[in-house]
């Protein structure tokens, strides 16, 4: 059984590589290339895996969940400039495929037991979205 | 790693099979057999599946899918009437399902020329006739 939560921040970002031209870099990233940054109302969908326990009937705590995502990924990244303020973005462009593989990887390990990460899928606009199943071919 | 990317494009059409009577046309089809046709704000989701390249942090370059889905689609249906706009649907019934079959066509023949070695693939496509109605195509459907 799968069960999702959904959380949203507000970050700012700039898509750009210091090592490429102007022009390489427009072609890579369009308008997320802006040296000045813009912003997104990220929305992130946390899903686990695992049965219901046979006593509560859930599959996680979703108090437990709450208080992860928030720690994990809220308190992270909720009105930061990506860039300046979250590593690795200091030095890993942060587009949402990065992104949400920096979200895999802190909150993964939260997960070790019956209960396992299974996705994370994060919108950054309503029209754009990656989902990511962890490890390399993810 | 999973990429989708959502498009939208207004059209009309009309369902009518020439196959069939105009009494079974219009049992078949209801209202959307009405002979003047009617419209929808169709919504086209474009799922892409690969690595993600470590120097640019991208799974696929989204200039180039936009460009790929403006030319190959969004110019052709978007403001258009399907059934006499669109060569392929004036002996087939643009339904979700031909329209969704038509646009995996478009992007599948095109694929290999925008984008190097193929990837990342094109795992999907899902059309939204409404918010209510919805389509997916897988990417080895019906090879």
């Amino acid at each position: 059984m799968l069960i999702t939560r959904k959380v949203e921040f507000s970050s700012s970002h700039v898509c750009r590589q210091a090592g490429l031209s102007e022009e390489e870099n427009l072609r890579l990233y369009g308008e997320g290339a802006n040296p000045h940054g813009h912003g997104h109302n990220y929305v992130a969908e946390i899903t686990l895996a695992g049965e219901p326990d046979p006593a509560t009937g859930m599959v996680y705590d979703l108090k437990d969940l709450k208080q992860v995502i928030n720690d994990e990924v809220v308190e992270v990244y909720d009105h930061r400039f990506l860039n300046h303020e979250v590593p690795p973005f200091d030095r890993v462009v942060p587009t949402p495929e990065n992104i949400v593989r920096d979200l895999w990887r802190r909150l993964a390990p939260h997960f070790k037991g019956d209960v396992k990460l299974h996705s994370v899928r994060l919108f950054e606009t309503h029209d754009l979205y990656v989902d990511y199943f962890g490890g390399e071919a993810g | 790693m999973r990429l989708t990317r959502r498009y939208h494009f207004a059209a009309s059409h009309r369902l009518h099979s020439q196959k069939l009577s105009e009494e079974t046309n219009r049992e078949v089809y209801g209202k959307c057999n009405n002979p003047f046709g009617h419209g929808h704000d169709y919504v086209l989701e474009v799922s892409v599946r690969g690595p993600v390249d470590e120097q640019t942090g991208l799974v696929v370059n989204l200039i180039n899918l936009d460009g790929l889905v403006r030319r190959e689609v969004l110019e052709d249906f978007d403001h258009k009437n399907i059934n006499t706009q669109i060569p392929t649907f004036a002996d087939s019934v643009p339904t979700t399902e031909n329209v969704a079959l038509e646009i995996r066509s478009r992007l599948a023949r095109k694929w290999e020329g925008t984008f190097q070695d193929g990837l990342p693939r094109l795992e999907r496509i899902r059309l939204f006739e409404t918010r209510k109605n919805i389509i997916q195509v897988e990417e080895h459907h019906g090879r």
